[in-house]
């Protein structure tokens, strides 16, 4: 019986000394951990990523230590941005807070500016009008809508899908265009005010917002054909920065990095605030605390966003939007002029500001990066003693080495990225 | 159908258990707006927190948040501020631990009982230096390592800081280099080797950062 015996000629190759190129055949060359330096497989090697790096979202720095491409440890450093708004707070009447809750998290300053308002209102045990509360969910569902769409984009261009960020940023552009016109303001809103609203919305401004309401799953769609079953998209996602659901609680994690690790638990829906829980809607809830799932509820979060609004749109009836109260509302300026009590008030107010008894309140709001929390504690005078914040992507990046560990160095980019972090609410 | 308490009876419920527990360890309670405080005594404070996270009747698994008042009236006792939750319950509870503002600002590390008080107990460091005592890596957070004015959110603090801000620019920008690291980090691998040995030796004698 004969053998046929193959010979293959391998080789690897390389320079030698004398500058010409040389075939080595395999086997021969050394193999890594006899190369150059011997311990290679062993040697750690430091990363700095940021803080001026596109995919940090933000001013976010990164000390990798790396074994190869694994991740050993990961050191997150912040306060880039940090600008005291919790000191500046204590200097400011109620209502001049509010423009500063705009610039923590700026990619949902509506949602910020209600919740502001309703930590101050549930210090004074203020009740706001019908119209008022309306008003206010549908902000707070549009910032939903366009902080996840920012986080769809920008995570879908960190994990190389460049097309699906263009649409988002269309439909996102929309919203911005509803909140231009009913606050004058894309991104610095300010929209709520202790016991009402900054303004009522422009006339035509629902008809604009329902078109939105009634276009917008048609975007969704889209990114759900692009991505759910996008074979890239899942080899990049599922199975990766996993956290379950006891861990995700001990790491007190909020929002839909809580919600995905498989734990029902929404603001909304448990401690409901502006009558939630008569809206009809779903909190979607994952069960592997991955990436995937991650994207999974937020994708599913905005779909029940817009059902919101929509109910929203339907209930929404004219009607007064401040409280009849003058010790909170600023009298209209045609009265202020010609009655001697409105002006005494306009004065009061516009002087000393809201004044809410001395006490303290902790007032959690579902926003969209997780539950945003205002702490006010008062002394019974004009200006909050502390005002303390519970930012939820601060929260949720201190989990970051947890579910970086053992992760390949891209892998760190994509889990940084489902975090959902905006530095604005980290650093303060 | 059974009655639910509301979160206000729940968490009254836990007050009442509390004191069976602990009796004068716990302090003074109170209500606003619907939400219970409970004040601790700072030498147990750890005990009575762990005993709420695990006890089976209590469950406060989520530590909402970990923050510190500093009131105007200078009378008043510092306070490090506990937010706890019971997902299970929907039941909040605040609890507070008041610190002398003259005497040593110190309280129990709670990172042993929820991972996430780490960078909420770092932040209060930072702003108001409460030290927590067998917290693993109680650096500063928001301002950077090298930051020598003190404690930004404590009322001694005046608002724009204690030096002027052409101070502050002329030794931001007179910073050593190897400040923007932490030994820790410089020393990872062979990093730390490959300084120059001058650097080195500060780095030892910890004069990393240090402004002129």
């Amino acid at each position: 019986m004969s053998r046929r015996t193959l010979e293959l000629s391998v080789s690897t190759p390389t320079m030698g000394a004398d500058g010409q190129v040389r075939n080595v055949p395999l086997g021969v060359a050394r193999r890594p951990s006899e190369s150059v330096s011997d311990d290679f497989g062993a040697e750690h090697m430091l990363v700095n990523i940021g803080p001026q790096h596109p995919a940090t979202h933000g001013v976010l720095r990164l000390v990798v230590e790396l074994e190869g491409e694994t991740v050993k440890r990961i050191i997150p450093h912040v306060g880039y941005l940090h600008s005291g708004f919790e000191k500046l707070g204590e200097y400011r009447h109620y209502n001049q807070i509010i423009p500063l809750t705009d610039r923590t998290d700026y990619l949902a300053p509506m949602a910020n500016n209600v919740a502001m308002a309703m930590a101050v209102e549930a210090l004074m045990g203020i009740e706001i009008t019908e119209r008022c509360r309306l008003l206010r969910v549908i902000a707070c569902e549009m910032s939903r809508i366009i902080s996840h769409l920012v986080w769809l984009g920008t995570t879908g261009i960190d994990l190389g899908a460049f097309t699906p960020f263009l649409w988002m940023f269309q439909q996102r552009e929309r919203i911005y265009n509803l909140q231009e016109s009913w606050t004058g303001a894309r991104l610095t809103t300010s929209v709520a005010r202790v016991g009402g609203m900054m303004a009522d919305v422009p006339e035509g401004w629902e008809a604009g917002l329902r078109d939105f309401v009634q276009t917008f799953p048609t975007t969704l769609r889209e990114v759900d054909t692009m991505f759910t079953r996008n074979a890239i998209w899942i080899g990049r996602t599922q199975g990766v920065g996993v956290i379950g659901a006891e861990e995700a609680i001990n790491y007190s994690l909020s929002g839909p990095m809580l919600r995905a690790s498989g734990v029902a638990y929404d603001v909304r829906k448990d401690r409901p605030y502006l009558g939630y829980d008569e809206f009809d809607f779903d909190v979607p809830v994952g069960a592997h605390g991955d990436i995937y799932d991650r994207y999974r509820v937020r994708l599913e979060e905005m779909t029940q966003s817009n059902r919101i609004l929509e109910q929203a749109l339907d209930r929404l009836k004219p009607g007064p939007v401040n409280v009849a109260d003058p010790r909170v509302i600023l009298p209209p300026k045609s009265r202020a002029m010609g009655d001697m009590e409105a002006m005494i008030f306009h004065f009061k107010q516009v002087m000393e500001g809201v004044k809410p008894p001395a006490g303290e309140v902790y007032f959690g709001a579902e926003n969209p990066k997780g539950e945003l929390g205002y702490y006010l504690v008062s002394d019974g005078t004009a200006k909050p003693v502390r005002w303390r914040i519970r930012p939820p992507s601060f929260i949720n990046l201190a989990a970051l080495p947890r579910l970086c560990e053992g992760a390949l160095l891209s892998d760190v980019i994509a889990i940084n990225a489902s975090v959902d972090i905006v530095m604005g609410e980290i650093d303060r | 159908m059974t009655a639910v308490a509301t979160p206000l009876e729940g968490a009254a419920a836990t007050v009442d258990a509390m004191r069976a527990a602990f009796g004068d360890s716990i302090g003074r309670t109170s209500q606003f707006a619907g939400q219970q405080v409970v004040s601790l005594a700072a030498e147990r404070a750890h005990e009575i927190l762990a005993w709420l996270q695990s006890d089976p009747e209590q469950r406060f698994d989520y530590l909402t948040d970990i923050t510190a008042v500093e009131y105007r009236d200078a009378e008043r006792p510092l306070e490090v501020v506990y937010q706890l939750r019971s997902l299970a319950r929907r039941v909040d509870l605040r609890l507070k631990i008041a610190l002398d503002p003259d005497g040593p600002l110190a309280v129990a590390t709670v990172t042993d009982i929820w991972k996430g008080a780490e960078w909420l107990e770092r932040e209060v460091w930072d702003m108001f230096g409460v030290t927590f005592r067998g917290h693993g890596d109680l650096r500063r957070i928001l301002m950077w390592e090298g930051y020598s004015e003190g404690h930004p959110l404590r009322k001694s603090f005046p608002l724009r800081g204690h030096r002027s801000r052409a101070e502050q620019t002329r030794q931001a920008l007179a910073a050593n280099p190897e400040a923007h690291y932490s030994l820790e980090e410089l020393s990872i691998a062979d990093a730390y080797q490959e300084l120059p040995a001058d650097m080195r030796a500060r780095l030892a004698a910890r004069e990393r950062g240090e402004t002129p």
